[in-house]
């Protein structure tokens, strides 16, 4: 787990974050603004190909995107 | 009661001059939205009604009185004088959805600026065009931000000033760098308004077409006349009314009707700055007591999406009156608001062009879900022939929506660019670019754009800015965008490429490809889907056929393939 949440903290960081803000694993990414709706596709693009996962597009819900910690729960119900 | 009592009785004898005298304005004398929109309504004797309530992604809650938005777009406007910031210079805006966003706007307004808002996710490419071309003299942004602009200074000698409204005190600033922090200035309480006339410029807001760069609608302070009564009268804004426009001000909705329809009215209005969310939506018109909301299609599709249940956690009696804008509103969302809320969201139809709305549906009046609804009184707007630009004389017929030229908020002209402005212009008729039908009531019924460009979540992209990005990727050896239906967003972007030799379609390379685009662009640009294949389809000529590949996204009949190459 929290290699996992490494792995998509330091992606979100590198993808999403312009300056120097600060990012937890409760961050609210989506209604924080950090990660807006259009971007979610790439960021669920990313853990599916990570993880070799594919995540459905009802469970890919501004509310299961919105911090490392949720993301982390929903990719765990998808790895094998 | 609703403000526009009987539309059928309004349209006859209908005069602009029903707003001019509302505003106190008459022809020749000063007349400027900044003011209008802070100093007037404290002369009405509202200086302490609340102006706006705004919220941050935390919960953070900042108000300002009417006379709040007077002083403190005061001491913005005297911060850009004393820079040497002149009339007419375009200053960005290039923030979130902060209040110094909403304050700054009349601020520059005021002394005689010209506001240019630009979405706050563009990436430094998109960004960059738009300065480029307005030839920006000042930006005001946030710190988190100011990245992408650093980014392209060097290509902007024109650019005087970089302001940033939250610099953090411990790290010094670069080259034309300045931090100014408005909660701390000192209030300047008399401000001497810039001189501004009907025809002063006002505003510039980017718009994407098919081909070329983006376009920049040049506004002038006249436009005020549209939208103060249209959001009078559709909008029904009323005293009484807690009004939340969920708009951004980087796009037109955002400033018409989330800036300068809502204060010129004198309303309180709300905001909310945090990302989608229907619970936080819910909470967010539950708390503030929202009687009025204008939203727009894709985020009543989220709504549906999430279902009803949430609906039932929180008390939405408030809400009195609902419109919707950007895209076409579905006859199932109008009838899903209908059953939930109890109101109908009310479809809405204009563009950045146009400045103010143009068709719609009125409180009061019949409603047919799925419709546009009927112009504005004072708006002369048909549908004619794609071929002879004549009004049909029947109804029924699909054709080109024409709106007679003269409404106040008219864009005066794309800057820089008044070759393309007169292309617009067809046998005496505005053309916005879309078509539509009208029935034997009068009600338009709209049936798509007559161009490329993609409407997506209401904003369009344009694909020829899309496929030059994807062309400067290293893997792509030509590209085709187009748009492909989706449930929430009606469309989004996706883009068919061919690779270099060398480089192999992946789902890893799928991913590079689209989040490049989203960082040079912006999130909306960013292909939701990507599909590699071996080669385009082209014209013996050469030219992309990127009506063929829209064809197969929509299930539509493919057409005329005579010119095919390798057919």
């Amino acid at each position: 787990m929290e290699e996992m949440q490494e792995i998509i903290k330091a992606y979100v960081i590198k993808e999403y974050v312009e300056d120097d803000t600060e990012l937890t694993n409760d961050t609210p990414l989506i209604s924080g603004g950090i990660v807006d709706s259009f971007s979610m596709v790439s960021l669920k693009r990313f853990l599916e190909n990570k993880y070799k996962i594919s995540i459905p597009d009802d469970k890919a819900t501004p509310e299961a995107f919105d911090s490392v910690n949720k993301i982390c729960l929903l990719v765990k119900e998808y790895v094998k | 009661m609703s403000n526009i009592g009987s539309y059928d009785e309004r349209i006859k004898d209908f005069s602009w001059s029903i707003s001019e005298k509302e505003l106190d304005y008459q022809e020749g004398i000063i007349i400027n939205i900044g003011w209008h929109c802070s100093d007037r309504i404290c002369l009405m004797g509202k200086a302490e009604k609340p102006a706006l309530i705004w919220e941050g992604s935390t919960g953070n809650e900042k108000r300002y009185t009417y006379n709040d938005l007077r002083l403190n777009s005061n001491t913005i406007g005297q911060f850009l004088r004393n820079l040497g910031v002149k009339p007419e210079d375009r200053v960005c805006l290039f923030m979130d959805k902060i209040p110094e966003l909403y304050i700054g706007f009349l601020g520059i307004l005021k002394m005689g600026g010209i506001a240019q808002p630009l979405f706050s996710a563009f990436g430094d490419e998109s960004l960059f065009v738009r300065l480029d071309n307005a030839q920006t003299t000042a930006i005001i942004t946030q710190k988190k931000h100011a990245p992408k602009v650093r980014k392209i200074m060097d290509k902007m000698p024109y650019l005087k000033h970089l302001i940033i409204v939250d610099a953090d005190p411990a790290k010094p600033l670069g080259d034309r760098e300045i931090a100014f922090d408005l909660e701390k200035a000192e209030k300047v309480d008399k401000f001497e308004i810039h001189p501004t006339k009907a025809e002063s410029p006002s505003v510039l807001h980017y718009t994407s077409g098919t081909t070329g760069q983006p376009k920049g609608v040049k506004h002038v302070h006249y436009s005020l006349i549209s939208q103060y009564l249209t959001s009078k009268w559709v909008l029904d804004l009323q005293d009484s009314d807690i009004y939340w426009c969920t708009a951004d001000p980087g796009w037109v909705t955002g400033t018409s009707y989330g800036i300068i329809g809502a204060f010129s009215n004198g309303v309180t209005q709300c905001v909310l700055d945090a990302g989608f969310s229907a619970d936080n939506w819910y909470r967010f018109i539950e708390k503030h007591k929202i009687s009025m909301w204008y939203s727009a299609p894709t985020a009543i599709r989220s709504l549906m999406k999430a279902g009803e249940e949430v609906i039932k956690k929180y008390d939405l009696s408030t809400l009195r009156h609902l419109a919707s804008v950007g895209e076409p509103l579905n006859s199932e969302a109008v009838i899903w608001s209908e059953r939930v809320f109890g109101k109908p969201f009310l479809d809405t139809y204009w563009q950045t062009e146009t400045g103010s709305i143009m068709i719609t549906n009125y409180p009061g009046m019949k409603i047919k879900p799925g419709s546009m609804g009927k112009p504005f009184p004072g708006i002369t707007a048909t549908v004619i022939h794609p071929e002879t630009f004549e009004p049909f004389t029947e109804t029924g017929k699909i054709g080109l929506i024409a709106i007679k030229p003269g409404w106040p908020s008219m864009m005066r002209t794309y800057w820089r660019n008044e070759e393309t402005y007169q292309k617009k212009f067809q046998n005496g008729w505005y053309l916005p670019g879309d078509r539509s039908s009208i029935d034997n009531e009068g009600y338009f019924w709209f049936v798509g754009r007559d161009d490329d460009v993609i409407n997506t979540g209401g904003h369009l992209v344009s694909p020829f800015e899309v496929e030059s990005a994807l062309l400067e990727h290293p893997a792509v050896a030509e590209s085709a965008v187009v748009a492909k239906p989706d449930f929430v967003n009606m469309e989004v972007v996706k883009a068919f490429v061919t690779l270099k030799p060398g480089f192999t379609g992946s789902k890893d390379l799928d991913l590079d490809i689209m989040n490049f685009v989203r960082k040079k662009l912006s999130p909306l640009a960013m292909p939701q889907e990507i599909e590699f294949i071996e080669t385009l389809p082209k014209t013996r000529s050469g030219k992309i056929m990127r009506r063929i590949l829209h064809a197969k996204e929509w299930g539509e009949e493919i057409g005329d393939t005579s010119t095919l190459e390798n057919d």
